[in-house]
C-alpha cells in the first residue's frame, strides 16, 4: 500500500515537474541537498512558485521550506544558521499538525577530530534541531535524535567544501 | 533483556580465510641512526622434507626492524650462513660491524612435529646470550618466529617484547551493491592473518579489547541505532549490552576485566557511565552539561581519563572511578581528546590540533611535558602497543586512511598498508595470556 503512495507519488512528481527544463528528470531536486537554492529560480520557471499547481506531499513540494530536509553547520558548532530556522519552523509545524508522523534527526560531523567526540558532537546538533522543533509544537516523541558522528559522510573529499556538506542533520521520514 | 546472539555470518567470517590474501606491506618512513646492528641468518631447513611455509629468520628481522631499535643486516651481505654455534665464526661478523647474531634451524621432532632452535651472540664477546629449543607445527610457525623476536628483544633492551600481540581495526569498503560494508578485523601485530569478526552495512566503531584479550568490544549501528556489543573472539558470540535512547558508545575495559566505562547520553548531554560486567548494572560517573566522551582507565583502575568541552574546547580531564571533582588534564592547545594511558601509567597519549591539523601527542604526566609525535593532517585513535614501545594510530594517506605506527620517543615511524578500503581506529591488543 505504502509502495503503491510512493510510487504513485513520483508519478504525479514528475507529471508536475514535467516541462521543466531545469529540473529534467532528477527527482533528487525536491529531497536533495541544494533544495532551497534552485527551487526559487526552478519555481518561477515552471509557475509552482506559490505552490497551488503542486500536486503531491507536502514535504516533496520543491517550493516549500519542507523541502530542505538537510541542514548545515559551521565547524565544532551545532548553532542553527539563520537561513534554516524558517526550514524547522516548517517541520515543527508539520510534525505539530501531524501527529501520527515520526521522524530521525540524524545528526552527523565532518571527519576533523576523533571520533567518539564527534558522535557527541553530532547528537548536539541533533538535539538542538530537535528542541528547535518542540518549540514548534512537535512532540517528543515525534523525533528521535540519533548520533552518527563522522562515521557516514556524503562527501568524501578531505577539504572545506567535503567537510561542510558533511556537517549536517538531516531529518528523516521514515514512513514518507 | 541480555541476549547472546549467534549470528550464522560472524562464526563463517571467523572461519574464512580469505581475508590471509589481503596482506599488508609495511614501510619505514622514518628510522633511527642510533639502532642496534643485528644479524639474523635464514635458519637451516635442510632436515624437514619439502622445506617450509614461513621464513622464520625473515619474520624475526622484520619485526626487530619494525621496532626501530633494531638494523638488521642484509642476507645479500652476509658472508656465511651458520645454522649451529660452531659454525659461527666470530670475527666474520666484527668485521661487517654486527653487534648480535642470530641463527637457528628446524628439525623434525621424534613425534613426527618439529622443533625450533635459535641461538642468540653477542659478537664482541663471543658468547651466547640465549638460546632455545620451541616445538612447532607448520602452522604455528609465524607464531613460533614472533615468540623469538620477543625473546631476543627482551634479552637485548631488558623490556618485553610484543610481537607476539595482535590487533584490530575497522575497515570501510563500498560493498557489492554500492552500499558501504564496514567490518572489524583482527590481525597479527606485523598485519598478517586479518580475519574479519563481525561485518555490517551500517557503521562499526571503537573497538576495545578485554583485558585478557578474549573478547573485543565495539560500537555497531544495526538498525539505525548505536549498540554496544561485546564478542568473544573464539567463538564469534556476541553480546548486546542494554541500550538506551542516545548515545551508546566508546567502551574501554578496566584493566581487570569487570567493569566497562563507556558513553551514554540518556539523562541528556553525552556523560561517562561505568557498566558493572557482573552485575550488569549501570553507574553515572560524570555529570556535566558538556559532553563528556572517550574514557580510558588507568593501569591501577583508579582513574578514568576522558574527553569533555566542559571548558569550552575539548581537553582531557580526569576522574576518579568513584566520582567526585574532574580535574583537567591537558593544557596545551585548542583540542585535545581521545587519550589513552600508557601501560605504565606514566604518560597519556592522544589527538592534538596543531595549526589545524590532527596529530598523535604524548603527553608525560609528571612533568606536564606535550611531544608531538607525528606530522600528518588527519592522524587519530592512538593506541599503545602493551610493553609501551611503540603507538598505533590511523593516518591519511592520499586520500584513504590506513595505519601507521610511532615509537613512543617519536623517532620511527612506519605505514602498514592494507588492501582495499578504509582502514582505521587500531587497537592494540593486550599481551597474550600464555
Amino acid at each position: 500500500m505504502k509502495r503503491y503512495q510512493k510510487v504513485m507519488m513520483s508519478l504525479l512528481l514528475s507529471t508536475a515537474l514535467a516541462g521543466c527544463s531545469m529540473f529534467g528528470d532528477d527527482e533528487s531536486t525536491t529531497s536533495g541537498i541544494n533544495g532551497t537554492n534552485d527551487v526559487t529560480g526552478g519555481a518561477n520557471t515552471a509557475g509552482m512558485g506559490d505552490g497551488s499547481d503542486f500536486v503531491g506531499h507536502p514535504l516533496d513540494n520543491p517550493s516549500s521550506p519542507l523541502a530542505t530536509k538537510v541542514i548545515y553547520f559551521a565547524f565544532d558548532s551545532s548553532a542553527i544558521e539563520p537561513q534554516y530556522e524558517a526550514v524547522l519552523a516548517a517541520h515543527g509545524a508539520y510534525l505539530a499538525s501531524n501527529a501520527g508522523v515520526s521522524i530521525f534527526v540524524e545528526g552527523h560531523a565532518d571527519e576533523r577530530g576523533t571520533r567518539e567526540y564527534n558522535v557527541a558532537l553530532s547528537e548536539k546538533r541533533a538535539k538542538t534541531v530537535q528542541n528547535l522543533l518542540s518549540l514548534q509544537g512537535a512532540s517528543g516523541n515525534q523525533t528521535e535524535a540519533v548520533a552518527l558522528g563522522e562515521e557516514k559522510p556524503v562527501a568524501l573529499g578531505h577539504d572545506e567544501t567535503s567537510w561542510h556538506l558533511n556537517r549536517r542533520v538531516e531529518l528523516i521520514y521514515p514512513a514518507h | 533483556m541480555q541476549k547472546i546472539i549467534k549470528v550464522g555470518l560472524i562464526i563463517s567470517a571467523l572461519l574464512s580465510f580469505s581475508a590471509m590474501a589481503e596482506a599488508l606491506k609495511i614501510e619505514i618512513t622514518q628510522g633511527v641512526s642510533s639502532a642496534q646492528p643485528i644479524a639474523v641468518v635464514p635458519f637451516s631447513t635442510t632436515q624437514v622434507a619439502g622445506g617450509l611455509p614461513v621464513d622464520i629468520a625473515q619474520v624475526v628481522s622484520d619485526d626487530l626492524a619494525r621496532s626501530g631499535r633494531f638494523k638488521p643486516l642484509s642476507r645479500v651481505d652476509m658472508l656465511n650462513k651458520p645454522s649451529t654455534a660452531e659454525q659461527v665464526n666470530f670475527r666474520n661478523w666484527q668485521a661487517l660491524g654486527q653487534d648480535n647474531l642470530v641463527v637457528g634451524k628446524v628439525i623434525p621432532d621424534v613425534s613426527g612435529k618439529l622443533l625450533v632452535q635459535f641461538q642468540l651472540f653477542d659478537v664482541y664477546k663471543g658468547e651466547q646470550l640465549t638460546g632455545f629449543s620451541i616445538p612447532a607445527n607448520r602452522s604455528s610457525l609465524r607464531g613460533v618466529a614472533h615468540r623469538i623476536s620477543d625473546l631476543i628483544y627482551e634479552k637485548l633492551t631488558g623490556q618485553k617484547g610484543a610481537f607476539s600481540t595482535r590487533m584490530a581495526y575497522v575497515t570501510s569498503m563500498p560493498g557489492l551493491n554500492g552500499k558501504p560494508e564496514y567490518k572489524i578485523q583482527v590481525a597479527d601485530a606485523d598485519g598478517y592473518g586479518a580475519k574479519t569478526i563481525v561485518t555490517s552495512s551500517e557503521p562499526i566503531m571503537s573497538p576495545a579489547w578485554s583485558p585478557r584479550g578474549d573478547k573485543i568490544s565495539y560500537v555497531s549501528y544495526e538498525g539505525r541505532r548505536s549498540s554496544i556489543y561485546t564478542q568473544t573472539l573464539r567463538t564469534g558470540q556476541r553480546e548486546k549490552l542494554r541500550s538506551f535512547k542516545g548515545i551508546n558508545g566508546a567502551p574501554s575495559w578496566s584493566p581487570d576485566g569487570t567493569q566497562l566505562a563507556l558513553t551514554l547520553s540518556k539523562d541528556g548531554s553525552a556523560d561517562i557511565y561505568i557498566y558493572n560486567v557482573i552485575t550488569r548494572s549501570f553507574r553515572r560517573l560524570t555529570r556535566s552539561y558538556a559532553i563528556d566522551t572517550e574514557p580510558d582507565w588507568s593501569p591501577d583502575g583508579r582513574q578514568i581519563i576522558f574527553t569533555s568541552d566542559r571548558g569550552g574546547k575539548p581537553q582531557i580531564y580526569r576522574i576518579s572511578v568513584n566520582g567526585g571533582q574532574a580535574a583537567r588534564v591537558t593544557f596545551e592547545g585548542s583540542y585535545n581528546a581521545r587519550a589513552s594511558y600508557s601501560p605504565d601509567g606514566k604518560f597519556i597519549t592522544m589527538v592534538q590540533r596543531v595549526k589545524g591539523q590532527y596529530r598523535i601527542a604524548t603527553l608525560d604526566l609528571k612533568t606536564g611535558f606535550t611531544s608531538i609525535l607525528t606530522n600528518g593532517q588527519l592522524d587519530e585513535s592512538p593506541s599503545y602497543a602493551p610493553n609501551g614501545s611503540m603507538i598505533l594510530y590511523s593516518t591519511n594517506d592520499g586520500l584513504k586512511s590506513i595505519l601507521a605506527a610511532v615509537s613512543s620517543d617519536g623517532k620511527v615511524r612506519q605505514k602498514l598498508r592494507l588492501q582495499g578500503g578504509e582502514v582505521r581506529e587500531p587497537a592494540w591488543s593486550p599481551f597474550k595470556i600464555q
